[in-house]
């Protein structure tokens, strides 16, 4: 698989990154220097192995339905770059 | 005595319980080799004024006879700990002005033992190195310098690099990092120090900022293996907070330290003798097999076959979670914010000025490997590979106790000199990786110099859990080595 | 087909309509899915909000067990399938109200499978609707447009809190059957106390797919509508929204994918203007969690504490208290309801408990515009107004002032006859004096009637009952008058 300037820049969007024209080139290089790369694993025959997700080796732990954080509105705003009244703003979003 | 910034952790708990010195004067040596020091680049921040008041604090609790286990102690902590009203970046530009209201499991157990922040360490962008070149906040400087050329600078590898570049000079006593694909051992390893990596789940990940969740784990750096040892039994232990963090009884680890390791089976993987593996540390590493078999071991070869394939796997799975982890990094709640005309504009001029190459880089890799049409044949194949490495290792540790490893296939390279490609740059965590993959324990300890003076490490693998006989066998080593080189670069100069 | 489906006639011939729903339901719960911060409505900005929730740099999730209790038990109660093993994916997209850029939902191993429920029609039939899955997810903030000129505002309160996604199957032929569909599912989940099912604050939520086709066709290009808050409106949308589909496909044109937002003042549906150019949401296991695993143990417990729900309270109802099926239908739709009844009607005529309640309590609540919740009538002094109508101490006549009476002041009924003297009377040896009286004033009409003018005896009945101000006893009334008249 190779990947071409129109799918860094495509890749780019999905990760909200902007991406100078002359980056998308040099990146597109680089992408597929480490994915040519990555893509021996294609070699390895994986048969029916299931995929492992995480190595703790133990279920989900649970915690009781009970309040016992929030009203810390100070904190969660506290390194707000545009906090207004109690809130975050972000330029205007139309929908 | 030796010099106050040369004490190990826990010669300096001796001292300090028997009054020989306080720990404001251990803090004040400290902040002393951080200035003196300071072009190392060794620290973002330095918390001066915090860490005298803490080190005031446990002069009164050794005064009052109340002293816990690293009681004045002054030690750095990795720019990725999230600390309480104090500046935390991940070295990066996109944290600028970023104060948590909060303080990590880790470094908060730390305190609770008696600890002393000194400050907080460098480090490769969000962890996101082997070198610490891609900092925000400049690279850090190697304390040792190559015999054959001693105006080269050297990298102290990462992404820890701050944390083993302290320690080794002398700028602080212990530290702590964190270990992705190596990133405690690999600069540990470089350094001249100790490096351990516990076990997925042995330290909680609450507040520490996330590169690749699955991976990720705090573990000391540390002058000798006794010391880390002590500073596991303080950072290890369930947290409710973390749903990964295991609900595993934290033994003395102390008292693992035996010197003993009569009868114990050592595994060698054949594997890893391949891969760009130098003639010096391939040299090393019979020598450190030679070691342990005086001491008593036996020594076994085994196979991890699929070694070679540990790295792709982890440039596959460690990217895909960072593209996640670094999403919250938008803008609108902390950090950096730069202007656009719309939401939209915000988010990419914001992420586009605030995140450097090699995490931009990895974001798009990730963000690829996951999207629609590739996940199965990257992700899912990757995890599928992990599965099997680390079923390797299961087998393996049917049959043997630890295994013994190189920490780095070669020593630290110049500043300037970096490996171009990516790729290569990745190499350097070759025999590092697996352990994060499969969440195993393992240590870096330091062995022996290569043919130009620069510190070269081993490492010790262990079964999940039993960072016990890692620390055990790793002290054997360390005591055969009898590594007292120390840096050209530390404070006070060579000793 | 049913005899509910929507048939559009169009130019060209005739068009069905095809909907599925999502609906998201809040889970009620004292905390959100994944911190321990509040989740009750209406709190000042940010102040339900944990450093979780916030996604500061470092936090993890931690999932609440009375969540998942929730979502196993709603299962049950949609008849679904439960997943022993479920896991919790990262659905990565960016957007101002969802503050980790990632959403926490559950992709290919939601908690609850296949199910279904039965929905009943206007015309009294009933139909089944078969349900894909439902699963966990995180609810996101809220973005509001109208605080700033210039800026957009977030608030993180929602931010966190536990939704139940139900996805149906595509079985809905019409905004009857999808109205229908949604009042039968928020009638579960209430009584299952699963989520409270207020739709203007947004604790229930459906989103609808709707397409058309001609009948018999495979499925047409679907269009999904969003920002629907009301029952009513959602079948306002469906209409229209296929209406315009049968439209444009008509004039040539042909139906785009999109979301579309349902704008409630003009009644219509419009493209959203910010929706994204590229949905790709990278969905992977989220690796702060691990899989959910519920043993059959604990489906156990939970089925054995589920409560009768609607279907079978309805049927016991027409059983054991002999009230038709649209009464029954109508005392179950809601959980209260129900209780209000069977607590009114225990030990008593469960007919005559249903028409009052029907058709008075209901009417006066309508007129006063109050629910059955803040009735001033409680259900026991309903009860007790019943005891007073079968024992005979009122009259239905009188009762209708007694309970007039009683909803105003909230007074049990026995109160209310007692303090007016309303008791009924039934001794003859009071009545006997009052038709001698009648008698006597009218002894033109009683002429008459001995003549043979039988009609009028109905005249000395309410003569009579008049004098008694109502309370006499009608039946008495008619038997003593019967001796005297035609003695």
């Amino acid at each position: 698989m190779s990947l071409d300037k129109a799918t860094v820049s495509h890749i780019a969007k999905l990760a909200r990154i902007k991406l100078a024209d002359d980056r998308q080139d040099v990146l597109a290089d680089e992408l597929n220097s480490i994915l040519g790369w990555v893509e021996q694993l294609s070699a390895v025959d994986t048969g029916d192995t299931p995929p492992l997700a995480n190595v703790t080796g133990h279920d989900l732990p649970e915690r009781e339905d009970v309040v016992n954080d929030g009203d810390i509105a100070a904190r969660v705003l506290a390194n707000a770059p545009d906090p207004i009244d109690a809130f975050f703003a972000v330029p205007k979003v139309i929908e | 005595m030796d010099k106050l910034t040369d004490l190990s952790l826990t010669a300096a708990r001796r001292h300090l319980a028997a009054g020989d010195f306080t720990a404001v004067e251990l803090t004040e040596a400290h902040l002393a080799a951080i200035q003196e020091t300071a072009g190392l680049n060794a620290y973002i921040t330095v918390t001066a004024d915090a860490a005298l008041a803490m080190a005031a604090a446990a002069d009164q609790r050794e005064a009052a006879g109340n002293a816990p286990a690293m009681n004045g102690l002054p030690i750095g902590v990795k720019d990725l700990f999230c600390t309480n009203g104090v500046a935390t970046t991940a070295a990066s530009h996109i944290l600028d002005g970023f104060v948590p209201t909060y303080e990590s499991t880790v470094s908060q157990q730390l305190w609770d033992h008696g600890a002393v922040m000194l400050g907080k360490t460098n480090l490769d962008e969000f962890a996101m190195g082997s070198s610490n070149l891609s900092s925000y906040y400049g690279a850090v400087e190697n304390p040792w310098r190559r015999t054959d050329k001693p105006e080269e600078k050297l990298v102290p590898g990462g992404s820890s690099g701050g944390s083993a570049a302290a320690v080794a000079a002398g700028s602080a006593m212990a530290s702590i990092g964190t270990d992705t694909g190596g990133s405690v051992r690999q600069p540990a390893a470089l350094n001249g120090v100790v490096g351990l990596k516990p076990t997925y789940g042995r330290c909680s990940r609450w507040g520490i900022i996330a590169f690749a969740s699955s991976l990720d784990q705090a573990g000391p750096i540390t002058q000798t293996v006794a010391d880390a040892a002590l500073m596991l039994g303080c950072m290890a232990g369930h947290d409710a907070k973390d749903s990964t963090s295991a609900a595993q009884p934290v033994p003395d680890f102390s008292a693992a330290l035996s010197g003993d390791i009569r009868g114990l089976k050592i595994g060698i993987p054949t594997e890893y003798r391949v891969a760009g593996l130098s003639a010096e540390v391939e040299k090393l590493w019979n020598t450190g097999i030679d070691w342990l078999t005086s001491a008593g071991a036996e020594v076994v070869d085994i196979s991890l076959p699929l070694t070679s394939y540990a790295l792709p796997t982890y440039y596959i799975i460690a990217p895909a979670e960072a593209s996640s982890n670094l999403a919250r990094y938008d803008g609108v709640r902390y950090g950096l914010r730069v202007d656009g005309d719309s939401l939209e504009e915000m988010y990419e001029n914001t992420r586009a000025a605030g995140f450097g190459d090699e995490v931009q880089r990895r974001i798009l890799v990730g963000t690829y490997v996951l999207s629609a049409g590739y996940y199965d044949a990257y992700y899912r194949k990757a995890q599928r590979v992990r599965q099997l490495i680390r079923n390797d290792f299961i087998d393996a540790f049917k049959g043997v106790d630890a295994i013994l490893t190189p920490t780095t296939p070669s020593a630290a390279f110049g500043i300037d000199s970096p490996p171009l490609d990516p790729v290569e740059m990745y190499l350097l965590d070759i025999f590092t990786v697996t352990l994060n993959l499969a969440g195993l324990p393992g240590i870096s300890v330091p062995a022996g110099l290569s043919q130009h003076g620069l510190p070269l490490g081993l490492q010790v693998i262990g079964r999940p859990w039993d960072e016990a006989t890692v620390l055990r066998v790793g002290e054997v080593l360390e005591t055969a080595a009898g590594f007292s080189h120390r840096a050209g670069q530390r404070a006070g100069g060579k000793r | 087909m049913t005899g509910s489906a929507m048939i559009i006639t169009g130019a060209t011939g005739d068009w069905e309509v095809v909907i599925g729903l999502e609906v998201h339901a809040q889970v009620l719960s004292a905390a959100k899915l994944f911190s321990g911060a509040a989740t009750s409505f209406g709190a000042a900005p940010n102040q339900q909000v944990s450093l979780v929730d916030a996604a500061m740099p470092g936090m993890l999730p931690v999932i609440n067990k009375h969540c998942v209790a929730q979502a196993v038990r709603t299962g049950l109660g949609i008849n679904a399938k439960i997943n022993l093993v479920s896991v919790f994916d990262r659905k990565n997209y960016f957007y101002a109200d969802l503050p980790q850029g990632y959403q926490i939902s559950q992709f290919t191993q939601p908690i609850v499978g296949e199910g279904e429920i039965e929905i009943l029609l206007a015309d009294g039939s009933s139909k089944s609707i078969g349900i894909e899955r439902l699963h966990l997810e995180q609810d996101a903030g809220k973005l509001m447009h109208d605080q700033h000129p210039a800026k957009s505002v977030v608030d993180l309160n929602r931010s966190g809190v536990a939704l139940m996604e139900i996805v149906s199957k595509p079985d809905l032929r019409s905004p009857e059957e999808a109205g229908a569909y949604v009042t039968k599912l928020r009638s579960i989940m209430r009584y299952l106390q699963t989520c409270d099912g207020n739709m203007e604050q947004g604790s229930l939520r459906a989103d609808a797919n709707v397409s058309v086709r001609r009948p018999g066709d495979p499925l047409g290009t679907r269009c999904e509508i969003k920002n629907v808050n009301s029952i009513k409106f959602l079948m306002q949308a469906i209409d229209y929204e296929a209406r315009r589909q049968v439209e444009l496909i008509e004039d040539g044109g042909s139906v785009d994918q999109e979301t579309r937002l349902f704008d409630a003042n003009s009644g219509t549906t419009r493209t959203m203007r910010s929706k994204e150019d590229a949905h790709d949401y990278r969905y992977f296991p989220d690796p702060d969690l691990l899989p959910l695993v519920i043993t059959p143990e604990q489906v156990a417990a939970i089925k054995a504490d589920l409560p009768e729900l609607p279907d079978v309270k309805k049927a016991r109802l027409v059983t054991d208290y002999g009230v038709s099926e649209i009464d029954a239908t109508i005392l179950t739709e809601e959980r209260e309801t129900a209780r209000f009844y069977e607590i009114a009607s225990h030990g008593r005529d469960g007919k005559l408990v249903a028409n009052w309640l029907i058709s008075e309590l209901f009417g006066l609540l309508n007129k006063a515009g109050r629910s059955l919740a803040d009735s001033p009538v409680l259900p026991e002094n309903l009860g007790g107004l019943i005891d007073l109508i079968s024992d005979g101490t009122i009259s239905g006549r009188i009762a209708k002032d007694v309970f007039a009476e009683m909803f105003e002041s909230g007074e049990e009924a026995a109160a209310i006859v007692d303090a007016k003297g309303l008791k009924q009377v039934s001794d003859s040896a009071a009545i006997e004096p009052l038709i001698n009286a009648v008698i006597a004033a009218n002894a033109d009409k009683l002429a008459e009637y001995k003549a043979g003018k039988d009609k009028l005896f109905g005249f000395f009945v309410g003569q009579v009952m008049k004098q008694s101000g109502g309370k006499a006893n009608p039946q008495m009334v008619n038997q003593l008058l019967r001796q005297k008249l035609d003695a």
